[in-house]
């Protein structure tokens, strides 16, 4: 009884601020409705007993995703006003495509079954284990492939949205990799013999590699020019 | 071993996800300029089918349903970033985020 109650809380205020995501005036207010939906969505997974993933959606969605969609949505300077000027012309077709979509569901969840042999092999966790220690034990094993592609996947992700918003700039620090790559430790490490109890102050400050990163730095990069001359200063103090 | 949805039951979890969904589409549908917005709706339509397979695992004692939800999770989010990712580069070339004027590839 008391599950079916806080079924409800959560199912309603879930529906509710999904609604206000789609309706709401301010994409800032959305974007904290978003995050509501998120947290009540983990609330019905908990109830369905996926503790594991209701903590990975308030983690993961939370945390990472509606925080990104809140910095967009704060760092583009956007009339919002002008954005929303279709909105009465498009309600009506919305509304009749999401009455038939949301009618056709119903009649097909009402006049369904699920097929005998669909639940013949479930992958069942050995009895004893929580929920967490079980989608590991089936993730390292049966699913190992869709997991090392999952992790391909955002390594894709990552390297794209890098090298979509990446801009060069002066600013920016770039070496030259074969310079780099041919460098030996000769060139740049020094062992000295400190003595003991003595201040680094007094054998003549911190020492610098004698062909620092300015050597293997991209011309017209930052650090290319110039620099040098600051480095020798901060040698000698 | 019952399920844990059984006070509940596998029906109210369906028609629960099947409300979201609908809302995702019409967010897409009322939205149609506002790309931030609609790329909010595609997480609430993830959102939906999310639910299901929770819904369906805990209903079957199965737990590969789960393991899915793990895996719509991570292509959810890279999807955020790369769609982010280009909002942000449209929007610096060309200062608005106006979905409609989005033509350029056209021939």
């Amino acid at each position: 009884m008391l599950a079916q109650l806080v079924f409800y809380v959560f199912a309603a205020v879930l529906l509710l601020s999904a609604a206000m995501v789609i309706s709401v005036r301010n994409p800032v207010h959305a974007v904290l409705f978003l995050i509501l939906a998120f947290f009540n969505a983990a609330g019905l997974f908990l109830i369905a007993g996926a503790e594991f993933l209701a903590m990975l959606l308030v983690i993961v969605y939370v945390g990472a995703v509606a925080v990104l969609f809140l910095f967009v949505v704060m760092m583009l300077d956007i009339d919002f006003t002008q954005l929303r000027e279709g909105l009465q012309r498009h309600a009506p077709i919305g509304i009749c495509v999401g009455g038939v979509l949301f009618a056709e569901l119903i009649m097909a969840l009402s006049h369904w079954t699920m097929a005998p042999a669909g639940v013949s092999v479930p992958l069942q966790a050995a009895p004893g284990l929580t929920n967490t220690a079980a989608l590991g034990t089936l993730i390292y094993t049966h699913y190992v492939l869709l997991f090392q592609a999952c992790g391909l996947v955002l390594l894709v992700a990552m390297i794209g949205a890098i090298v979509l918003t990446l801009r060069q700039t002066g600013s920016g620090r770039r070496q030259n990799i074969e310079k780099q790559h041919a460098r030996t430790p000769e060139e740049t490490l020094v062992l000295v013999r400190v003595p003991l109890g003595e201040n680094v102050l007094e054998q003549g400050g911190f020492l610098r590699p004698q062909t620092s990163y300015y050597d293997t730095a991209v011309p017209g990069s930052y650090g290319s020019t110039g620099q040098p001359a600051v480095e020798k200063e901060e040698t000698g103090a | 071993m019952t399920p844990a949805i059984a006070p509940i039951g596998l029906g109210s979890y369906l028609v629960v996800s099947a409300a979201l969904l609908v809302l995702g589409v019409l967010g897409i549908f009322l939205n149609r300029k506002n790309i931030i917005i609609i790329l909010m709706s595609m997480e609430l339509i993830l959102l939906a089918a999310n639910l299901n397979f929770v819904a369906f695992s805990s209903a079957h004692a199965d737990l590969s349903g789960q393991v899915m939800v793990l895996f719509v999770l991570t292509i959810a989010a890279a999807e955020a970033a790369i769609g982010l990712a280009i909002v942000t580069v449209y929007f610096r070339n060309r200062g608005s985020i106006q979905v409609e004027d989005v033509t350029m590839m056209k021939g």
